[in-house]
């Protein structure tokens, strides 16, 4: 194993048909038009020596390290922003180049200090290689001149340090932050001489706008912007390229290694999700995985009052087998089921769903996209043919008005936020429909043109009136809609649509949207271009979660916004592995592909693989589950990698169904909120001990790589495999690979994908089979998976969730940048810096008629239960909506979250929940049996003397 | 007629004198007397050793009092100066004064004699007949007559107009601008503010031909803060004009808009440089951008704009009033039209002196200067401003044109003319260009960032004689870093006043002159 370092062009890839044939040092090349003089010699081999140009940026000119000759110009200009010309004749060596260089060189060193050996960049700092490339020998200007050595080092992030002492004033990290990360933190401040790199006006790090995504060190050529891990440890040895565990992006990074320490992880310039970008989660918030909490040891108990005992893998296993065939004996084969986990691989959601359904022999089966994505995938198979989003990241570039609705993606999925705000910044028009002013609305050198601040709970009254425009003011693309979809679904569609009913006048008293706005928006969509629509939870959670999505299906399809570059329809995806997670077979309706239960030929396919005869009638979702334990009548549960008891709506309900179990079994990576009410931990394995896939928004089926062997000895799949077998159903892989091997024969759309394939092409997009042996970036082209596209009635129907005289304001949640969602990872990090508490978000006016300033401890109290929180009083909601975040346990967010639900998927209706605040002096009731049972739930035996 | 019109210029220059208070006193004199005075408050003829230079405007001509202090406004009136009586300050007709009658004033041949703010005015003075001309033309005609006047950038750079315009001309893109370089920051250069303050209607008239010249309906003149006389009255004329409809919508009815607004620059030198300029303007840090792209093809926001200087936009009516021949019919070789040259620095009588090209320094520095105002010899003269050659008397009969000058390492640049009598210190001089290149670096490229303040104690380690001649080769390098490794001009050009003081001068940095030549 080496490290991987990848070739740097010195300037970004131009995409032209039209190209350009010149010579540089008698070579001929041949490039895209506007390809830069210094890229072009990169493509034959040839370094131009540089320090300011990179190619994840645009060239910037001031280093003049890379300086040339052209035949028949002037002077010596600079090869990064030259751009090549037909016949042109470079050169890039002679002497007269050797000497500007050395003097440039030389200019450089007599204000940079002389510590190479004690430098935490040494052997790999741009400006060390550079040195001797143009073989600086000397320094005559001497170190005694005017010079930035004593300039002072700002340690204030917790993750890398900013040593101006060693700056070039390259601006690399300033255009990173700008280009690259959309965030413009950084600038230079002063002039001249005096020119520095400044985060904000003249802040330290740690105050400043700076959102710690990394670019800005991963840019810089030297030792200024070094992470802190680098200082410690050295520089890496070896890498692996792996997926980031956090977000639905997944990002590729490259696991830089000292053995089997990571040393840092780096973004992976040739990863199709991210492009080389990364935030501050994948990037830095990897330390959880050694953290001193996690477990690494089996550890089993009789009743959740009882002290943890460690014990060994077998006896851990035997105890689970046995307790759970104990159950079924006395309560019937259907009282035991299992959850799948997002945060795990595809390798290992299989098998765990293979188990239940193999080996416990019935589909209770669910996971936890249950609570997040489930209504996406209803929506889009009803109306495309097809559980997933439409396009590949890139197609954003290519976007001319973009839709942005539920979804906060500059905190929640940061790496494509980037992308979307870079095109954005290139002029393509914003849609925000949020009740929250989102960073997106408003963030350097990006407004949005509308901003739709609905009510909570009201999307498919705006998705209806944004269609009823459309419709009624001949706004159709009439074309595409008689060519790709049905006609009748659509005249149907098209009439209901355009009753007055829907029209944005009627509406605004229920939205709370003004009409002309809508109005706008509508036309903006219809008529701007390639529309491109992304969406998150705030579109899932709601009791009409499923609705919405087809609302949305239906106003992308009928302004012909499917099928091709730049358009579409896309969930951002919460956890790394929604996606794979539910092609997986995760739900208890259906096998992996999405193909039910019921269907004989499929089943008839499973039983003949897996030996086994298997059940026909769909399983328990997670809700009916916990019902069905409170009930009596399910008494036993396997869950890998989700915390119910924090991440599952209405707690208290979720606790009562977890304490009726017989048996609880948590496969995790830490004693959780869930594990607390548990019979048996089984310690899982962290994102750099898996070997695997996860699969992202994007349909991207990405590798995950070990970076080093599992800490408690045993990988995920195999655990589960074991407990099949105990249970008396033998389950046996040699490796993941095999699982994939496994998964591709039993489903249509992964036929063509395997660790071998996945290992040479980096990434495989789903549908991967003989008709897309590559895979599939877009999908809808040319006709859709179900064949035609189906509009579908999208009634509006209000939650029966409302507010009234006692709860009077409207709760919503959602997540923030520095941590994710139950905190279970990132509150292990030094993330927490940037968010220590979950805190309330409350309007001014509000807060003032309840005599709440910011900062006040209030209490938030539901028509299910109460909490309390600290109140940032913030005109970011809008009157009569406060919101908050749920990635602490003490918050007890989902204490005071209701169990409405979406009629189609019973994904939980997060988003909406009426609340009354008031200032308070004390925590809630609920908090402070929360505190008791940390300490009581999660003891762990002393481990007896040897 | 009744009463006496009076002219006492406002330019900065004259204020700076006391001609405001020389307004006042002659209008309170007036008023003591009963008598029915006008006072035009001109721009500067350009004579500024006799500002404040009061005019008083009789049937045929002008007479001319300078230079006039508030307490020889009595002694003014009681020797009938409202007549043209004679007085110890009497100059007689300004337009016989040696100073001006010597010189070919096309684009200066209203600045002074006109009221400023008068859009009558200026249209009795032949104003606004280029514009009438070109509202005739085909754009592209227009840039064809600009390119026949061989007119070049007079910024300093020396660039074809008429190329300039016809690339923006050509360029697609349906919003272009029009930028006027007014951050006019060398030192000993005022051409630019005296045309604003004195004749502003002649730069807005050059703009908006440029604008019907390339299909750019928006114009910014980029003005420095430090000229806060001439953003009033450049405000106050856009003002105007547009109320009168040379600016709008429709230009004079043509159909054809353009719209023009003043930006304040913050003091940065290098935002003359017309790439920091643009990045200014669009509210960034004053940041020079590399080339290309070209601004002509990429400029403001990304768009084709033309940047020019405010004296090329000025010379611009005329040859759409007279053709592009008649201006191309004045200078010599490829220097064609006038230069109107500034004489600053230790001379006695400094100002602004327009002249085609062609003429020599000797004439300007002795018929025009009339030598140094200490008396000593003249020592060194420095052209183009900051940036531009030290030149030794040996010199000073170099034709001014812009190739002759660049043969000898040297350049026209603004035309700022800057006089030295023998008591200076050349190595002190050289060290100047240093110090101010390192105070006024942007910053960007690393030549001119670092290498200016290494050259700053360069120079002060050679004129405390360590290592001089070790310091001297190092010099040497160093000037060749800047000149061929800088991004832009400021760091390009540094060099040329540093080289031309040792070449020229090498005995103040501790080198014989036998040395220096070989």
């Amino acid at each position: 194993m080496t490290l991987i370092k990848e070739t740097d062009y010195g300037t970004p890839k131009r995409e032209t048909d039209n190209r350009v044939t010149l010579e540089i040092d008698g070579q001929p090349v041949t490039v895209p038009a506007g390809t830069s003089v210094m890229r072009a010699a990169a493509e034959l081999g040839i370094q131009v020596p540089k320090l300011c140009a990179t190619d994840s940026l645009e060239p910037f000119g001031s280093c003049r390290l890379c300086l040339v000759e052209i035949e028949g110009a002037r002077g010596t200009p600079s090869s990064c922003t030259t751009p090549v010309r037909d016949g042109m004749k470079v050169t890039t060596q002679n002497e007269r180049l050797a000497r500007l260089r050395r003097g440039v060189m030389e200019l450089y060193i007599s204000d940079h200090p002389l510590d190479c050996l004690t430098c935490a960049a040494n052997g790999d700092c741009e400006l060390q290689d550079m040195a001797g490339a143009v073989g600086l020998r000397e320094v005559r200007y001497g170190y005694a001149g005017e010079n930035h050595l004593d300039a002072v080092k700002d340690e204030s992030n917790p993750y890398f340090t900013f040593d101006p002492a060693k700056c070039i004033v390259c601006s690399r990290c300033v255009r990173a932050c700008q280009e690259t990360q959309g965030t413009f933190a950084l600038t230079i401040e002063g002039r001249g001489f005096e020119s520095k790199v400044s985060a904000s006006a003249g802040e330290d790090f740690i105050g400043s706008e700076c959102v710690s995504c990394g670019a800005c060190v991963q840019a810089c050529p030297t030792a200024t912007l070094m992470e802190k891990s680098v200082i410690d440890h050295g520089q890496a040895e070896h890498s692996v390229l792996t997926t980031c565990a956090y977000c639905g992006v997944g990002c590729s990074f490259k696991a830089e290694m000292q053995g089997d320490k990571v040393v840092r992880m780096v973004p992976y310039k040739d990863g199709g999700a991210n492009e080389g970008h990364s935030c501050v989660k994948g990037r830095f918030a990897w330390g959880y995985a050694t953290h001193k909490d996690r477990v690494k040891t089996p550890m089993i108990r009789d009743r959740i009052t009882d002290p943890w005992r460690k014990v060994g893998w077998d006896e851990a296993i035997e105890f689970s087998a046995k307790r759970l065939k104990q159950i079924q004996e006395k309560y019937g084969t259907g009282a035991i089921g299992g959850i799948t986990s997002s945060r795990c691989t595809n390798e290992e959601v299989f098998v765990v769903q293979k188990m239940v359904r193999a080996s416990f022999h019935n589909n209770n089966v669910d996971t936890c996209a249950r609570v997040c994505h489930s209504p996406t995938g209803y929506g889009l198979k009803q109306t495309f043919g097809t559980s997933a989003g439409t396009q590949d990241f890139k197609s954003v570039a290519k976007s001319d008005v973009i839709i942005v609705i539920g979804a906060n993606p500059t905190d929640a999925h940061p790496v494509f936020a980037s992308r979307m705000k870079r095109r954005l910044r290139q002029g393509a028009k914003l849609i925000v429909i949020d009740p929250r002013r989102i960073d997106l609305v408003k963030t350097p050198h990006v407004q949005a043109a509308h901003h739709l601040q609905l009510k909570p709970g009201t999307n498919v009254a705006v998705i209806n009136a944004l269609a009823h425009v459309i419709v009624t003011e001949g706004l159709v693309d009439r074309d595409y809609v008689e060519e790709r979809c049905e006609t009748e679904d659509f005249a149907q569609w098209s009439s209901f649509i355009s009753d007055e009913k829907n029209s944005p006048e009627v509406l605004e008293e229920v939205t709370g949207v003004p009409a002309e706005e809508v109005r706008a928006a509508a036309r903006l969509y219809a008529t701007g271009g390639n529309g491109a629509i992304y969406y998150g939870l705030g579109v899932t959670e709601h009791s009409q979660g499923s609705t919405m999505v087809m609302g949305m299906a239906n106003l992308a399809m009928v302004t012909g916004n499917i099928g091709r570059v730049g358009v579409g329809l896309n969930p951002l995806r919460g956890q790394n592995n929604v996606q794979g997670s539910c092609d997986m077979g995760s739900f208890p309706h259906e096998f992996p592909g999405y193909r039910h239960v019921s269907d004989g030929t499929v089943r008839q396919m499973f039983e003949d693989i897996w030996h086994r005869e298997l059940e026909k009638e769909p399983g328990l979702r997670i809700p009916n589950m916990l019902n069905a334990a409170v009930e009596g009548t399910f008494k036993g549960i396997y869950i890998q990698g989700e915390d119910l008891a924090q991440s599952d709506p209405n707690t208290k309900h979720v606790t009562e169904g977890l304490e009726a179990m017989e048996l609880v079994i948590v496969h995790d990576l830490f004693l959780n909120e869930t594990a607390a009410f548990a019979h048996v931990f089984l310690p899982g394995t962290s994102f750099l001990e898996k070997d695997g896939t996860f699969t992202n928004a994007e349909r991207r089926i990405n590798r995950v790589r070990p970076v080093m062997k599992p800490v408690q000895g045993l990988s995920e799949w195999e655990t589960v495999c074991r407990l099949a077998t105990a249970m008396g159903y033998p389950m046996t892989y040699n490796s993941a690979s095999e699982i994939m091997d496994e998964i591709a024969a039993t489903t249509p759309t992964f036929t063509g994908v395997s660790f071998d394939k996945l290992d040479r092409l980096g990434s495989v997009q789903w549908p991967c089979n003989d008709a897309a042996p590559e895979g599939t970036p877009i999908m809808h082209i040319g006709k859709f998976v179900r064949g035609k596209g189906r509009f579908m009635l999208t009634e509006f129907v209000p939650t029966p969730e409302r507010a009234n005289r006692s709860f009077p304001l409207i709760l919503t949640t959602g997540r923030i940048l520095s941590q994710y969602n139950v905190g279970t990872q990132t509150r292990r990090t030094e993330n927490s810096r940037w968010h220590d508490k979950d805190v309330i978000e409350i309007h001014p006016h509000d807060a003032e008629v309840r005599g709440i300033e910011d900062g006040d401890l209030v209490s938030i109290t539901s028509r299910i239960g109460a909490t309390t929180l600290h109140a940032d009083v913030t005109d970011r909601v809008p009157p009569g909506v406060v919101y908050t975040t749920f990635h602490h346990p003490v918050s007890g967010a989902n204490v005071i979250t209701t169990e409405y639900s979406d009629w189609a998927t019973n994904c939980p209706e997060y988003k909406v929940t009426a609340v009354q605040v008031v200032r308070s002096n004390r925590q809630s009731d609920w908090q402070d049996d929360w505190a008791e049972r940390e300490v009581a739930q999660k003891r762990i035996a002393a481990e007896p003397a040897e | 007629m009744s009463g006496a019109t009076v002219y006492v210029p406002r330019d900065a220059a004259a204020l700076s004198v006391g001609s405001e208070v020389v307004a006042e006193a002659i209008a309170a004199e007036a008023r003591s007397r009963g008598e029915d005075v006008r006072i035009v408050r001109n721009g500067s003829r350009g004579m500024l050793w006799l500002e404040p230079l009061v005019e008083v405007a009789l049937a045929d001509r002008r007479v001319a009092y300078g230079a006039v202090q508030s307490g020889d406004v009595a002694g003014l009136f009681d020797a009938g100066f409202l007549t043209g009586g004679d007085h110890e300050k009497s100059l007689g007709p300004t337009e016989d004064i040696p100073y001006l009658a010597k010189q070919e004033r096309i684009t200066f041949a209203r600045c002074g004699v006109t009221d400023p703010l008068s859009i009558a005015d200026y249209t009795a003075h032949g104003g606004f007949a280029g514009l009438q001309k070109a509202l005739g033309m085909a754009p592209a005609d227009i840039v064809a007559e600009v390119a026949a006047s061989g007119l070049r950038g007079r910024g300093g750079a020396g660039f074809p107009t008429g190329i300039k315009w016809k690339t923006v001309s050509e360029a697609p893109g349906e919003t272009k601008y029009i930028c006027c370089n007014a951050d006019e920051g060398d030192s000993g250069t005022f051409a630019d503010r005296m045309i604003m303050e004195g004749d502003p209607f002649l730069l807005i008239e050059g703009m908006i031909i440029a604008g019907l010249a390339t299909g750019a309906a928006e114009g910014l003149i980029y003005l420095r803060s430090e000229y806060p006389h001439a953003i009033a009255v450049m405000k106050r004329a856009i003002d105007q004009a547009q109320d009168a409809g040379y600016l709008g919508a429709s230009v004079l009815g043509s159909g054809r808009g353009f719209r023009l607004e003043v930006r304040t620059g913050a003091g940065a030198y290098i935002c003359g440089e017309e790439t920091s300029m643009l990045e200014s303007l669009e509210g960034k840090r004053g940041q020079i951008r590399a080339k290309p792209p070209l601004p002509a093809l990429e400029g403001l926001f990304g768009k084709p704009t033309v940047v020019n200087n405010v004296l090329s936009f000025a010379a611009v009516p005329f040859i759409l009033d007279k053709g592009g021949a008649a201006y191309a019919a004045l200078g010599t070789g490829r220097s064609l039209g006038t230069q109107p040259f500034q004489l600053a620095g230790n001379i006695k009588r400094g100002g602004l002196i327009e002249l085609p090209f062609g003429h020599t320094l000797r004439e300007l520095i002795e018929d025009f200067g009339g030598g140094t105002l200490s008396g000593r010899p003249v020592r060194a003269v420095q052209v183009g401003g900051p940036l531009g050659a030290y030149l030794p008397e040996s010199q000073f009969d170099l034709p001014l044109d812009y190739e002759a000058f660049a043969a000898q390492g040297a350049m026209v640049g603004h035309g700022g003319v800057t006089v030295f009598d023998d008591t200076v210190d050349m190595a002190e001089q050289a060290r100047f260009a240093f110090a101010f290149c390192a105070i006024e670096s942007c910053g960007k490229c690393t030549p001119c960032r670092i290498g200016s303040t290494r050259g700053v104690e360069v120079i002060e380690r050679i004129k405390a004689g360590i290592e001089a001649e070790k310091n001297l080769d190092l010099l040497d390098d160093l000037c060749e870093t800047l000149k061929d490794g800088s991004l832009c001009a400021l760091g390009g050009l540094t060099p040329m006043p540093v080289q031309s003081a040792v070449r020229h001068f090498p005995e103040d940095f501790g080198r014989s002159a036998g040395s220096a030549a070989a």
